[in-house]
């Protein structure tokens, strides 16, 4: 049941994405280059993205189990680090290089694209660089 | 600064965010998870994982998505273009960033600012602050214009 639920919801993420055009790599360079012709798309993307996952995420919260009996797992306020801007200007710069980011780079190796395969493969490298799992138990960090 | 509107799809794009929205959802009341690709994508891999298993289904079915989209109607023109270096170094960036910053576009980006998440507005407003950047750089910033 547990997998069914992640399959069809990942399955769905990756619809919604190739509705929202967001499987396209020169659509998202095209929102991220207001200096050009400007395609504000992924705006839109985010919000409505946004306003669904705010209901459901709301309705979650109040939760302990979720309907497979799971417990509900959402990650608790923390105080601001200087991790997330560091690792988010890091994310931001090959974002912005390819106009990929993991979830449309899924999508698009599904579709068999080559370019598409090494940036997840150099992602994969870079999870390992960061997590370095042959020095240390790895720290799993929930709120990603 | 133009609206390119032979590209914008505000309908589509706002009803493809509010499946993506819809996924969220699911995954959170069903699996009590938070849809964050690149921390399912690391949980998938690491070997000394015991349950593990739901994240590799996620990403099954994001995997599975355009086969399924193709069974109905041909997908989307896609434009990428680059050379083997530029979607290594891309890719690196990305995966180590998303670790460092404890999530991606759809942790943070989607989920943490749905929830209101002071931590993933910082990060989102981050990525999306180098990522102009580094496209402004890419198209205009290197180009010296000549009279």
């Amino acid at each position: 049941m547990k997998i069914l639920v992640a399959g069809l919801s990942g399955l769905l993420f990756g619809l919604g994405l190739i509705l929202a055009g967001m499987s396209n790599p020169g659509k998202v360079i095209g929102f991220l280059d207001p200096g050009g012709a400007w395609d504000p798309s992924l705006a839109l993307v985010m919000l409505g993205a946004i306003a669904v996952s705010a209901i459901g995420l709301g309705l979650a919260g109040r939760r302990r189990v979720s309907w497979t009996g799971q417990p509900v797992h959402l990650p608790p306020r923390r105080p601001l680090q200087n991790r997330l801007w560091r690792g988010g200007m890091l994310f931001g710069a090959g974002w912005g290089l390819v106009g990929l980011c993991p979830g449309p780079d899924l999508v698009l190796i599904g579709t068999g694209h080559t370019g598409a395969m090494l940036f997840g493969l150099a992602m994969l490298a870079g999870f390992q660089l960061h997590d370095r799992p042959w020095r240390r138990p790895s720290r799993a960090t929930l709120h990603d | 600064m133009s609206i390119d509107h032979t590209h914008f799809s505000p309908v589509t794009s706002l009803a493809g965010g509010a499946l993506i929205g819809f996924a969220v959802s699911l995954l959170a009341l069903g699996l009590g998870r938070i849809a964050g690709i690149s921390g399912m994508l690391a949980a998938a891999l690491r070997p000394d994982r015991s349950s593990r298993s739901w994240q590799l289904a996620f990403c099954a079915g994001l995997l599975a998505s355009p086969w399924l989209w193709q069974a109905f109607r041909p997908l989307p023109a896609i434009q990428a273009q680059a050379s083997w270096e530029r979607w290594l170094l891309a890719g690196l960036l990305v995966g180590y960033g998303a670790r460092l910053a404890g999530g991606c576009t759809s942790g943070h980006g989607v989920c943490g600012l749905s929830r209101g998440s002071p931590r993933s507005l910082l990060a989102t407003a981050s990525f999306m602050l180098t990522g102009f950047l580094v496209v402004w750089l890419d198209r205009h910033g290197l180009r010296v214009p000549r009279s």
